[in-house]
């Protein structure tokens, strides 16, 4: 036998120990998910090399998560439309023709100027994840319509709501746990997404300082894996589980109180007058302030003096002799009640009473045995300067697992006053605002959209998207019905801030509150994974008026990158380009990339030219509006007014006199940030700084920023709030109390009969819990096991099915069943259930697990696909084997006793609430091995790349070399 | 047959996996692909990439699985790449050479340039970190980004393997094993760095981190009722506050 000499050998092979790596390396921000990382993007020879982290930037500091790395392949995507189409078959055939822009726009236009002049709200204007609703809902605005929103009605509008509302932030975008100081963690409902790479590097220096991370999850994959302690919460009963927290704390006296009369409306006091007009609202002053009662002076005092000394407990006499008694008051008695005894809650949310009580004396421990001192000197809202920063380290953070129920709002309430209660809102060690939060609690802007504001070709004359503060702010007409066609700040969703995006194709098809005539959507897959109910979208946006012919919507507009379910059944497909391909704008005026230490904002340049013929959406959207004539899209002389499109918006745009789309380098000559004049260089200064702008809080503004002096009037020059007012936190809430106040019949803007009850109910202005199916009425006899989904790391947000490969980590998703399910139905691992809802019936294939509430049952969401789309081969895996748990998920709730359906939503905030999903499973036959239901395949539309057989992705870099 | 080389490497260059703070993302497995699919072993090919068979080649893969029993388990993410072993077994059963150890680095590599693509390395490997390119008819394997640690052309921060700087979660470490002070060298000791299957003698050179024990906060008890004091319900609220 020869031995072969390696040394010899390999002395032959001249490794290249430094080859180039690119010619050319253009920074640019990350759209694979809602993260919105830094890239450096290596190009050679004008083809995608290598994306990498971009180790300056304030999200994502070097890292990058898989759907990062794999944005070559996004970019490369073989889905990808290549020119605008207009539909020749009937809806659903995937038969179009392929047109050129001027007619697509020609068209479009033509549809869309008729009903502007007639009635604007015949246009419901919807977006997905588009991130860029700066620009569209002031495009809607301009048009007229109050019927716009963006995905947050399905997403997470209970999270930023109930934030909003109570705290003047919220989790993940408006808000971070403080992860250099924090000693406690827990997360809830977070499966691997929201947002990506900032808690996956939190979590690792958590864990490398030895601080407790509780994860409370149903499932155990992800970040609940490498939890230190994993609490396997049945879905829905979050709300209990935390308030059951609060009763412990509450029984012991471990609440901050000085934080809470200090920095919340615990000393508020609230009237208790059964049948006024204004029982359960705040005793207020001649000024409208509201008043408290002055432990020392023993009188009613303005709250929001400085210096007074707040009583926290006692009734009291107010001055016209009406009883009155401070918000804390209220919710101890509330919370040290029975019912929320840890026994009283261990079934129901399927967490020992021993755990409960364990890990709400772990809080205790950590917020005031081990506090956090940081010797920085501030300044409070008053004035007073305090020598340390002292915070209690618990830091919480939420998302879709609390948001995706009807029960939400009030469970993400329940979060927060948690937060309060331990005094770890904007503390060290505790959960820190992102400017530009906070607001004021809730934020002072109102939706626009009520009877009068709607007027034939003008515009709205304000934005669609707001916060109620009370029945006056409903857009309803004087018979109480809807304005919006969703249905949105009507009493079916009152604090609907995000719209109800759910319930529009299902509103359109019935007609109700009135027939529109043009949908348009942009990155909104309503006929697959982003509607709740996925076969009767289809069938409505395919369904016809018997008597005319026409469709029941009649005309469907969609622009989308790839060829998504939903393009099958659209009427005229406008292409958008990739993410490398376009400008685009992460902007402080809709969900910034900001952190806790500062405000930060971000664009996208074009890294490279589209070969095919597609154009940016935001670009198509202006141009639509000069068409159309909006005015603000106008100068003076007629002609438009941004004629380079969507960059020369985003420099010369005011949205008022010197606030614009991005907050950096404003100004003539760009040395002002935050407000000031239009500089037309702007975009080249963000170029220059990697695409990104941030400004560095002082030390002494970083925490405490809700009552800061120094960050205060910081925030008011950076055009962040309109004055150096102090942010009160509200654990009682009463916009609330004003709704329930017309459910009890006080005010002129009345609910419906049928409505009252449920207003009574849910909208109480502390915190309350209620199991889900008190809205949507399922018995958990017939329909036993809770169905939830999850989006994987490697997907999350990024629909990464038609990517090459994205696709091999997650090619088809299981039905994961816990093992005492299994055992109890004969199922086993690899084989086949129908899994059945009130609504429908699916059959998919079996994984059985340990780390899963052994109540509950779940899937990876959005891998399943259907045939023929997304360019995939008509038989893949995804389309095959995988599915969606959408099927089983009903958009309108039964009728009740009325005949009316209600959405299945949070009753307060209009939420989808596909979380509260429950079924019964059953084994199934194996048969041929494919999933239920399965669809027709679509058809490829034309100038559709063909598909590789085999990808070489990088062979012509071979050695370095191109 | 090939031989190892003659001497210890200098250098014994290699990877520390926390497998306490993986959360099995992949971001590691998909910079790999990125990196090497236009790099050293260009291209890693991806076949039927878009169709019902698809399977490509990748140098690094993440495996997720379950361990302990019901209602104690834990689950585990698990990346799995060459270890590249000082006894490399892949490399003495390569007939041509093709399969060799560096002798500065210990680096395993594949000379794709003479590889027949007979397999016999990927046969001898018990961890089953080596990939066939079946288009190319060559096999490939992690390089530890032999054309990134070393590259004059990138800044020194960035001279680590692609799947290190890509891992949100600070999972991953690159380092010299044979400098007691290097990263991994210490992680290894502070933290009981494991090696993979020790009994195969292997020697392999990379070193995964266990799960850390889980973090206590306070002593485990119940909280003790508030003293009800003199003033009645909430009596424990005894002092006046101030705002």
């Amino acid at each position: 036998m020869t031995i072969v000499d390696a040394d010899a050998a390999h002395d032959a092979e001249r490794v290249d120990l430094s080859p180039s790596v690119s010619d050319e390396v253009k920074y640019t921000t990350c759209y694979m998910c809602a993260c919105r990382c830094g890239i450096k993007v290596h190009l050679r020879d004008g083809e995608l090399r290598y994306i990498e982290g971009n180790r300056d930037h304030p999200v994502n500091r070097g890292v990058l998560c898989a759907k990062g790395s794999a944005g070559i392949m996004q970019h490369h995507s073989p889905a990808r439309l290549s020119q605008p189409l207009l539909r020749v078959g009937e809806r659903g055939s995937g038969e179009f023709r392929a047109i050129g822009w001027d007619e697509a726009l020609d068209l479009a236009t033509s549809w869309l100027d008729p009903i502007r002049k007639e009635d604007p709200r015949k246009l419901a204007f919807f977006t997905g994840r588009d991130q860029s609703q700066a620009l569209t809902g002031w495009w809607a605005s301009q048009f007229g319509t109050p019927n716009h929103a963006a995905h947050g009605g399905f997403c997470s509008v209970n999270m930023a709501a109930a934030g909003l509302y109570t705290i003047g932030g919220s989790f993940w975008e408006f808000g971070e746990p403080d992860w250099e100081h924090c000693r406690y963690f827990m997360m809830f409902g977070v499966a691997e997404d929201h947002d990506s790479n900032p808690i996956k590097t939190g979590l690792a220096k958590l864990k490398e300082r030895g601080a407790k991370y509780v994860a409370v999850n149903p499932v155990r994959t992800g970040y609940a894996a490498i939890a230190d302690e994993w609490l396997a919460v049945t879905p829905g009963s979050d709300g209990l589980l935390v308030l059951a927290l609060v009763h412990e704390l509450l029984r012991a006296g471990k609440v901050d109180l000085d934080y809470l009369a200090r920095y919340t409306n615990a000393p508020w006091l609230v009237i208790e007058d059964p049948g006024a007009d204004d029982d359960g609202l705040f005793a207020r002053d001649g000024d409208g302030n509201p008043l408290c009662w002055d432990s020392v002076k023993d009188t009613a005092v303005n709250a929001l003096e400085a210096g007074i000394a707040p009583a926290l407990k006692d009734r009291v006499t107010l001055p016209d002799g009406r009883s009155a008694v401070p918000v804390f008051h209220l919710l101890a008695a509330r919370y040290l009640d029975g019912q929320y005894g840890p026994d009283a809650v261990a079934d129901q949310t399927g967490i020992s009473a021993e755990s409960i009580r364990r890990i709400a004396g772990e809080l205790a421990h950590a917020a005031f045995a081990e506090e956090v001192v940081l010797n920085v000197p501030w300044t409070d809202w008053a004035g007073r300067r305090q020598e340390q920063m002292i915070g209690r380290p618990v830091a919480i953070h939420a998302m879709r697992g609390i948001s995706a129920h009807a029960n939400g709002f009030q469970t993400c309430r329940s979060l927060h006053l948690l937060q309060m209660l331990l005094g770890s809102i904007d503390v060290p060690g505790g959960f820190r605002y992102k400017p530009p939060f906070p607001k004021p609690a809730p934020p002072g802007l109102k939706p626009a959209g009520k009877p009068g504001d709607v007027v034939p070709g003008q515009p709205l004359g304000g934005p669609p998207l707001g916060f109620p503060q009370g029945p006056d702010d409903l857009l309803v007409e004087a018979n109480g019905a809807p304005c919006r066609i969703d249905h949105a700040f009507s009493w079916d969703a009152p604090m609907s801030a995000h719209g109800m995006m759910h319930t529009v194709i299902a509103n359109a098809w019935r007609g109700d509150p009135y027939p529109i005539d043009t949908l348009f959507m942009y990155m909104a897959n309503m006929a697959w994974n982003s509607s709740m109910n996925t076969s009767d979208a289809i069938a409505m946006l395919t369904d016809k008026n018997p008597d005319s012919g026409e469709y029941k919507i009649p005309h469907f507009i969609y622009s989308d990158a790839f060829y998504s379910e939903t393009v099958a059944y659209a009427d005229l497909i406008l292409p958008d380009t990739t993410y490398l391909e376009r400008w685009d704008c992460v902007s402080m005026l809709d969900r910034p990339i900001s952190s806790a230490d500062g405000p930060a904002d971000a664009i996208r340049q074009p890294v490279l030219t589209p070969n095919r013929d597609v154009r940016p959406f935001q670009d198509v959207l202006l141009d639509l509006g000069v068409r159309l004539g909006l005015p603000g899209l106008l100068n003076e002389a007629g002609t438009a007014r941004y004629p380079g499109g969507y960059p020369d918006y985003l420099a010369n745009h005011e949205r008022s006199p010197g606030v614009g789309s991005l907050a950096g380098w404003r100004g003539a000559d760009g040395d002002s940030h935050g407000q000031g004049a239009v500089n037309p260089a702007q975009l080249d200064r963000y170029v220059e700084n990697q695409c990104f702008w941030q400004d560095e809080l002082a030390p002494e503004q970083r925490y405490f920023k809700h009552a800061n002096r120094d960050y205060l009037d910081y925030a008011v020059k950076m055009g962040f709030i309109g004055a150096a007012q102090p942010v009160v936190l509200q654990l009682y809430t009463e916009a609330l109390q004003r709704f329930r106040l017309a459910a009890r019949g006080v005010g002129a803007q009345q609910p419906p009969e049928a409505q009252r009850k449920r207003i009574e109910r849910f909208f109480d202005p502390l915190p309350i819990w209620y199991p889900p199916s008190a809205v949507d009425g399922t018995a958990a006899e017939d329909f036993p096991l809770h169905a939830i989904s999850q989006r994987p790391a490697a997907m999350y947000h990024s629909w990464g099915s038609q990517n090459a490969w994205l696709r091999q980590i997650h090619t088809a998703n299981r039905l994961y069943i816990s093992e005492s399910v299994a055992r109890e139905q004969g199922i086993e691992d690899d084989g086949w259930a129908y899994l059945e809802s009130r609504h429908g019936r699916i059959k998919a294939q079996v994984r059985v697990m340990a780390g899963v509430n052994e109540r509950t049952v779940w899937t990876w969401n959005a891998i399943g696909k259907r045939s023929g789309a997304w360019n995939l081969a008509a038989d893949a895996p995804e389309a095959e084997k995988g599915f969606l748990l959408n099927h089983l998920i009903e958009d309108l709730l039964p009728p009740d006793g009325n005949g009316e359906r209600l959405p299945n939503a949070d009753p307060i905030t209009g939420q989808a609430a596909w979380f509260d999903l429950r079924v019964r499973i059953s084994r199934a036959p194996a048969g041929a091995g494919l999933s239920e239901p399965a669809f027709k395949p679509l058809p490829l539309p034309p100038g559709v790349a063909p598909r590789p057989a085999m990808l070489r992705y990088g062979a012509r870099f071979k050695g370095g070399k191109s | 047959m090939t031989s190892l080389p003659k001497q210890a490497p200098a250098k014994r260059l290699g990877l520390v996996i926390d497998l306490d703070t993986c959360v099995g993302c992949h971001a590691c497995a998909v910079s790999c692909k990125e990196w090497n699919t236009t790099g050293y072993h260009a291209p890693l090919p991806d076949a039927d990439p878009y169709g019902k068979d698809v399977d490509g080649v990748w140098l690094n893969r993440v495996h997720g699985y379950e361990t302990g029993a019901e209602g104690n388990g834990r689950t585990v993410y698990f990346p799995r790449s060459c270890l590249h072993c000082e006894e490399a077994p892949c490399v003495t059963v390569c007939p041509t050479g093709a399969s060799y150890k560096r002798t500065e680095d210990g680096i395993v590599l594949v000379d794709e340039d003479i590889c027949i693509g007979c397999k016999l390395c990927s046969w001898a490997c018990p961890y089953g970190a080596r990939e066939f390119d079946s288009d190319g008819g060559v096999m490939k394997k992690c390089t530890l980004c032999i054309d990134r640690i070393y590259n004059e052309n990138l800044e020194e921060v960035d001279r680590q393997p692609a799947c290190v700087n890509a891992c949100p979660a600070k999972a991953r470490h690159f380092g010299d094993f044979n400098d007691p002070h290097s990263k991994v060298s210490e992680l290894t000791a502070a933290r009981g760095g494991v090696e993979l299957l020790p009994e195969m003698g292997l020697k392999p050179t990379n070193r995964y981190l266990p799960p850390r024990p889980s973090a206590k906060v306070g002593d485990g008890a119940s909280l003790k009722d508030a003293a009800a004091g003199a003033g009645g319900f909430l009596g424990w609220i005894d002092r006046a506050l101030s705002r």
